[in-house]
């Protein structure tokens, strides 16, 4: 409870959720008050005004529109991705490094197999072959990535399973199974959200490159497929800037966001990160030049 | 010798699952792998050459094993099938002239963006606390937050639409006939400026902050300490106490982000309908061409696994220590 207020009083973290926020109110509401993305509305490539303000498409449909309705699917596709990897992850990672020997070396190269294969290459053959659609860009999503999230919580599994209350636990004939669920996984929580926020991160940006390069399904609205329109009607060579630019704008501000919240955690889990800006104001009080050494606490500096 | 040995064992073993992925892959979908692959052939190919080009996918009606041993052989022997979009090229021909274009783009992006990202790096975490590491990490998140391919267009819309400072697509003029001659090379870098800018801007963030922050850790060493009380000048101790050091883990990252960084590029050439591998996958995604599609992630793959060595090689000669522990 104490990490999560921490959380809330840190700045970065605050902008973080504040903009996520926002996104999910207009995700969760926005399409009912947009209209119809796909309704042929005014003039093709017809630049912002008062009646569009953000312009019109290739296909004469709302810009707004077009972006309020892909946050809701992209939103989904991001979110729901991230948590599958993470959750892929922790149960490999978590496995691989309680039960060790063989089985781990085995996880241990699928894993880095996985990690070391360029990413878009692999997603496009498989998303080649499958029917197109979301579900095919989720599933296609979670079976490149999942080895991110297993390699980094393995190796805080493997950390944790040699200390004295995991032992402890294992010689009072806890079940593995318990172990792994009620002793390891609970001292993981911080790296579990961080490798969640990381896969989601990952997950929109890969499915709107997806998107982007016609795997998905095209007629449906998500910020991959804007992009997607916006090349194919030659939003560049018009000059229809208005076209692609609303929807990267808001792929960076979620993906930005879900950054600092990111680094928020890391501070607010390292007293060494929390406590250096008060650290350095206090050297520079002292006339001392901050920023060369690390603070070491002996009590937390407020 | 015996760390080079285990890596190249396991970037063998990488090559042969990526090899079979691309062998299980179709015959995992739903419907008819075979009908959908080769549907765009019919009326091109005749009947006897059909049957080659199925052979090379090790599509027969001889049990799953014989299927895969014939597969494995074709690849083997650098035999990719034919393009359909390309019609009647080989894969193998067609993938090729894509891959220098890519090679030279991606390569330079690369090289230029870790070296700036990590000189930028040291500078920071050498001056903590100061404008470079207060405005540069998250000015660089915030970067590196958007799509690739979306900066790209960004890009080419201000500098080459809009401006016009530099040309908007094409790895070369048309009318500059290729050649070792001035006006070549200078047509080649000024169609790769802009791409290759773009590859830096988005990438160079992520090699600042990670030498960065391992910078900061080294800083805190007793050889530093000691170097300073030697008295050393700084800019020797930066550079070859502590940059130096703070370099080998930032090479195994290097290795391990080539793939993300590459599938960047793919996606930046095409913006640019840069001529290289991306450009290359994506007429081959459009027209359904199968082959190729499998072509290019079979190149691009190994590519990769290539590189890693190399990187693994550079490591070992850089750190002593993985060369006597055969360990890093």
């Amino acid at each position: 409870m104490n990490t999560l207020r921490a959380l809330f009083r840190h700045r970065r973290a605050l902008f973080g959720f504040a903009t996520l926020m926002v996104f999910a109110l207009v995700a969760l509401v926005g399409p009912w008050l947009v209209g119809d993305p796909a309704a042929q509305v005014a003039r093709p490539l017809s630049p912002p005004s008062w009646s569009h303000w953000l312009g019109t498409t290739g296909q004469g449909q709302d810009v707004l529109a077009q972006t309020v309705a892909g946050a809701r699917t992209s939103l989904v596709i991001g979110f729901t991705v991230g948590l599958a990897q993470v959750t892929i992850g922790a149960l490999v990672g978590t496995t691989a490094a309680y039960v060790g020997g063989l089985f781990d070396d085995a996880c241990t190269l699928v894993i880095n197999v996985f990690l070391i294969m360029p990413g878009l290459p692999l997603m496009v053959i498989v998303a080649a072959y499958l029917p197109t659609g979301s579900v095919t860009i989720a599933l296609v999503l979670v079976a490149t990535g999942w080895a991110w999230s297993a390699r980094v919580i393995r190796a805080q599994a493997l950390s944790l399973r040699d200390k004295d209350f995991v032992l402890a636990a294992r010689i009072g004939g806890e079940r593995p199974l318990r172990i792994v669920a009620f002793e390891i996984v609970p001292n993981m929580t911080s790296l579990l959200t961080s490798a969640f926020i990381g896969a989601t991160i990952y997950a929109i940006g890969a499915e709107v490159a997806l998107e982007f390069l016609g795997l998905g399904d095209v007629s449906h609205v998500t910020w991959g497929t804007n992009l997607y329109w916006a090349s194919n009607d030659s939003a560049l060579l018009t000059g229809a800037w208005w076209t692609f630019v609303p929807t990267g704008a808001c792929v960076a501000l979620v993906g930005f966001a879900l950054a600092m919240i990111n680094t928020a955690i890391d501070e607010v889990g390292n007293p060494r990160l929390r406590a250096e800006p008060a650290y350095d104001a206090a050297l520079a009080r002292a006339g001392l030049r901050p920023g060369l050494s690390t603070p070491v606490l002996r009590r937390e500096v407020r | 010798m015996t760390y080079l040995l285990r890596r190249l064992v396991f970037y063998l073993l990488a090559a042969w699952a990526s090899v079979t992925l691309a062998f299980v892959i179709p015959r995992l979908m739903p419907g008819d792998p075979e009908a959908t692959m080769f549907a765009r052939f019919h009326g091109k190919l005749d009947p006897e050459a059909m049957t080659a080009l199925r052979r090379t996918f090790g599509f027969s009606d001889e049990p799953m094993w014989r299927q895969y041993l014939d597969y494995l052989g074709h690849v083997a022997t650098g035999d990719l099938g034919t393009s359909v979009s390309y019609f009647p090229a080989r894969v193998g021909d067609v993938i090729a002239t894509g891959m220098i274009w890519t090679l030279f783009l991606a390569g330079l992006a690369v090289v230029l963006s870790y070296a700036l990202g990590t000189l930028a790096g040291i500078l920071a975490a050498w001056r903590r606390g100061r404008w470079l590491d207060a405005v540069g990490p998250p000015l660089l998140v915030l970067l590196g937050a958007f799509p690739f391919f979306w900066l790209a267009m960004l890009l080419l819309f201000l500098f080459g639409y809009t401006l016009g400072w530099t040309p908007v697509r094409h790895a070369h003029d048309s009318q500059v006939s290729p050649g070792w001659t001035l006006g070549f090379a200078w047509s080649v870098i000024s169609h790769a400026a802009l791409p290759a800018i773009t590859i830096v801007v988005a990438t160079a963030g992520s090699w600042m902050l990670d030498m960065r922050n391992t910078m900061i850790g080294i800083l805190g060493e007793d050889y530093i300490t000691m170097a300073h009380a030697k008295g050393l000048a700084p800019r020797r101790v930066m550079f070859r106490y502590a940059a130096r050091n703070a370099l080998l883990p930032s090479v195994t990252s290097f290795g391990m982000a080539l793939g993300f960084v590459l599938s960047g590029s793919l996606l930046t050439e095409i913006v640019f309908s840069y001529p290289g591998q991306g450009y290359l996958l994506i007429q081959a995604v459009r027209s359904l061409d199968y082959p190729l599609i499998q072509g290019l992630f079979l190149t691009i793959t190994l590519a990769v696994l290539a590189a890693n060595f190399l990187v693994d090689v550079v490591y070992v000669w850089l750190d002593p220590r993985a060369r006597s522990r055969g360990a890093p």
